[in-house]
């Protein structure tokens, strides 16, 4: 597990535009390893953005960005 | 850091759109965006989109769009072909545009084998006007105009408008996708490039349906919508090919 985890932290960074974000939370639904969740702040569309809670876990997947109807998600790796 | 996700070349950039939270139609508009660009056909394309929800399509995509009349999507997109065979035309459309007031110029443009492509994003409801029942409504499903269930004898059953069309011998492409969750998105992605790439080879007429989600009007959350699709909405609409005549062409 450790080396798992190890590898998760060199391979992802996930990066959600909070001002495009409208909440949905389907990015948290589908993320595998729980990396993501909604944040208790309101954007200025009203909507509490997702944020990265477990940016450590994040492996690149992409799921979160095939699932966001709003294009509001980065993925980067290395 | 790499970005592993560009924004597509066709979208307008950082773009927000005025649907609602979890909404289907944002979804598909990356889809074909991005296929815009890796077909390489963005520079020649026509979008039609439809009344409905993606009435203002044309603020998102960076392509030229022209904006149909309720239902008339498939009727200007033959014109447009007719008239221009070098441009990559298609439409963008709803179940209430493509397959009530619009079922004329659908069944017609298909049986005539117009060489256009058809996105018929398939909610089950009339989304923009506040979800009345659709032909596409299901058995037993609440909307507005059916506040006790889809009855069938005195509504009627829901209208199975890609099957029709499949039969077409005209029609050389059609497919029953679904937008519930990664995988079903990957699929829609395969299925709108297959569509996109028989106008492309000259074959004729393609037509993907997407059951998509309306969060709003069925008074769900996004992630149970996307459940509802799998598990309700396929049951009425069975996934899959419907038709391929891409090799006898
Ligand atoms: C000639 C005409 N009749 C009625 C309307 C009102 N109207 C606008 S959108 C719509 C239905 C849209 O439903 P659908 O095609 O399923 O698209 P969705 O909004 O669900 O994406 C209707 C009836 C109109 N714009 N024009
Ligand atoms: S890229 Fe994958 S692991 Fe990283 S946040 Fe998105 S879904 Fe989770
Ligand atoms: S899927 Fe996109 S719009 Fe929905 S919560 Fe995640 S980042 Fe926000
Ligand atoms: S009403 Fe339904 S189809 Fe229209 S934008 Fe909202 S969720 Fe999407």
């Amino acid at each position: 597990m450790a080396d798992m985890t190890e590898k998760a932290t060199k391979k992802g960074r996930v990066v959600v535009k909070i001002e495009m974000c409208k909440g949905c939370n389907l990015c948290i639904e589908y993320c595998k390893r729980k990396v993501l969740r909604s944040s208790e702040e309101l954007n200025s569309m009203g909507y509490h953005p997702a944020e990265p809670d477990e940016q450590m876990q994040c492996n690149a997947c992409m799921l979160c960005a095939l699932v966001c109807p709003e294009l509001a998600i980065e993925v980067y790796d290395e | 850091m790499k970005l592993k996700n560009k924004w597509p070349k066709y979208y307008k950039k950082d773009v927000v759109t005025h649907y609602c939270p979890g909404c289907g139609h944002g979804i598909v508009h990356r889809l074909v965006a991005e296929l815009m660009e890796e077909l390489d056909v963005g520079k020649r394309a026509i979008c039609v989109n439809p009344a409905g929800c993606a009435v203002l399509a044309y603020k998102y995509f960076d392509i030229d769009m022209l904006e149909s009349a309720h239902g008339r999507g498939t009727a200007m997109a033959t014109g447009i072909k007719r008239a221009r065979p070098d441009l990559f035309v298609f439409t963008y459309q709803g179940d209430g545009d493509l397959s009530a007031i619009g079922t004329a110029e659908t069944i017609h443009s298909a049986n005539r084998g117009e060489h256009i492509s058809v996105i018929f994003i398939n909610n089950a409801v009339y989304g923009m006007t506040g979800g009345q029942m659709a032909p596409t409504t299901l058995l037993g499903m609440k909307t507005t105009t059916t506040p006790s269930g889809r009855n069938p004898g005195y509504d009627g059953y829901p209208l199975h408008i890609t099957d029709v069309v499949a039969t077409f011998p005209g029609v050389i492409y059609a497919e029953r996708v679904a937008v519930d969750g990664p995988a079903g998105i990957q699929k829609t992605k395969r299925a709108i490039r297959n569509a996109f790439q028989t106008q492309i080879d000259g074959l004729g007429y393609s037509i993907v349906e997407v059951l998509s989600a309306c969060p709003t009007n069925w008074k769900m959350t996004p992630a149970q919508s996307f459940k509802w699709i799998t598990e309700v909405m396929t049951t009425e609409f069975p996934l899959g090919v419907l038709a391929d005549r891409r090799k006898k062409g």
